[in-house]
């Protein structure tokens, strides 16, 4: 079969071309992995001033109570998501994802309270199943997948410079703040988050306009177009999750370290405690603990170790502790980096594994995440 | 006398003793370097068995080892500064010397011209 025959094209794909980008399928569409920049230096560029990106892949969805009511709508939610929805203020985005009835993560979403509805962003590979599970269980509410919108994220120090280029109100925003802006007359809705760990901003932009708006970003001399691949080592070194890697229906919320993301008022004594999917065991184990837990390990030698990797406990490869779910050579590190599932009793800062790369089995350190300091404008 | 492979190798022959790396065009396809692993000087190493390691920010990637032989020598430059053969790759980014165990053996790999014509 000819993958390219099936693949999705966003609405910049003319422009990844024109720009000499190295075009991979992935999630089903077309995207750029890489520009003639290369991974090495467009990860350092985006650390050092700013980083385009196309992520118009991912699902941008609307929810909206037939009742007009916010309320209604984040109450519907909640009843999908462990986090507190209805506390949200309006303009602001908050992390959660969308648990089973076995406490597993089965997508992780942003979720923005719009005012009168709720803009859900989701990961492309899980969009249809995701609004699917939206539309079957989100009483009273009108599912929307947006297909006409591209979404372009742009990270970095020089970030906020980049984009006054175009509207000037940008400095107000703060970290997790979400506006609906024009930019040259295209009315964008702007957030200020990411996924690469430094300041930015994920901008929402009808199709018709993605490409106009692209262009005036590029035009700054400190913004590049940024691959797919620096967009991976971009997370890991901010410690970020990648669905389907480092979280998926086998690791819980409290497994895979993400309690953060559970406010108060679901947790136990809370407004609203439980209610969600899987509630009687992610909330059993913010209590009690879990087994295992997601960690940073840091490779001791140069070699980086990939996901999938075996960890053990020992030099010899006798007793088997767990795997590695996403690993790659950090290049503001400078070293390679990694994180994987440990039991707990090896999951503590500066504990030692080994992980089997090639019939070797080589030193590693469990490391506080993330590994870079992130620079969000809080 | 210079030969290059269909899995993107050179081999610089002198006297039954092949120099070995990769290509330009591996290096360019390959990006920039992050990670070498050599095979160890006496290391027998057969025709398209693994003989190195090669990693990217992205991906990790065999080297096969062109001809049957024994190394002799390895590159520990490219091991220190993986860069070196994004940099230099068919000269300061060589990889490791090979003594072959049937100098004739090379006879069958591809000249340059040859090599230039695939990757057209």
């Amino acid at each position: 079969m000819d993958d390219h025959a099936v693949l999705k094209t966003t609405p910049l794909n003319a422009l990844h071309i024109s720009l000499g980008a190295k075009m991979v399928p992935f999630a089903g569409y077309d995207m750029p992995v890489q520009y003639p920049l290369g991974v090495m230096k467009e990860h350092l560029h985006t650390r050092a001033a700013a980083g385009l990106f196309d992520v118009s892949h991912m699902g941008q969805v609307i929810v909206k109570a037939k009742s007009g009511e916010y309320t209604d709508a984040a109450l519907a939610l909640e009843k999908l998501v462990p986090v507190d929805i209805l506390g949200l203020k309006e303009g602001r985005q908050r992390y959660g994802f969308f648990t089973d009835e076995n406490g597993g993560i089965l997508d992780d979403l942003m979720i923005t309270n719009r005012g009168d509805h709720l803009l859900v962003v989701v990961n492309a590979a899980c969009k249809e199943q995701d609004v699917a599970h939206m539309k079957a269980n989100l009483e009273g509410c009108d599912v929307t997948l947006l297909e006409d919108r591209a979404l372009i994220a742009l990270q970095g120090p020089r970030a906020q410079a980049v984009l006054a280029e175009l509207w000037a109100g940008v400095s107000d925003m703060k970290f997790m703040d979400v506006r609906e802006v024009p930019l040259h007359d295209v009315p964008c809705i702007i957030s200020r988050s990411g996924y690469s760990g430094e300041d930015g901003f994920e901008i929402s932009v009808p199709e018709a306009h993605a490409v106009d708006v692209a262009k005036a970003l590029l035009e700054h001399p400190d913004c590049e177009a940024i691959g797919l691949g620096a967009r991976d080592s971009l997370r890991l070194e901010a410690g970020l999750c990648l669905y389907g890697n480092d979280i998926d229906t086998t690791t819980s919320p409290i497994e895979a370290s993400l309690e953060w993301a559970l406010q108060k008022a679901r947790k136990a004594g809370g407004d609203r405690e439980g209610g969600f999917p899987g509630a009687d065991r992610i909330l059993s184990e913010l209590a009690n603990g879990t087994t295992r837990r997601r960690v940073g390990l840091k490779p001791e030698g140069k070699a980086p170790v990939r996901s999938h990797a075996k960890l053990f406990a020992d030099a010899d490869g006798a007793t088997e502790l767990g795997e590695v779910t996403s690993g790659t050579f950090g290049p503001t590190v400078e070293g390679p980096v990694a994180m994987g599932y440990l039991p707990v009793s090896h999951a503590t800062a500066g504990t030692q594994v080994f992980a089997e790369v090639r019939g070797k089995y080589l030193p590693m350190t469990v490391a506080a995440l993330p590994f870079i300091t992130p620079t969000y404008k809080r | 006398m210079l030969k290059f492979t269909a899995e993107h190798e050179w081999l610089k022959l002198e006297d039954g003793v092949a120099t070995v790396g990769i290509t330009a065009h591996a290096a360019e396809q390959l990006g920039d370097l992050v990670f070498v692993e050599l095979p160890e000087v006496g290391a027998e190493l057969t025709k398209d068995g693994n003989a190195a390691t090669v990693e990217s920010v992205k991906a990790a990637s065999d080297v096969y080892s062109p001809l049957d032989g024994e190394v002799t020598e390895i590159n520990q430059a490219i091991v220190d500064d993986p860069s070196l053969v994004n940099s230099d790759p068919q000269a300061a980014g060589w990889f490791f010397k090979l003594k072959l165990k049937n100098a004739a053996d090379a006879d069958s790999l591809m000249d340059e011209a040859a090599y230039k014509e695939l990757i057209a």
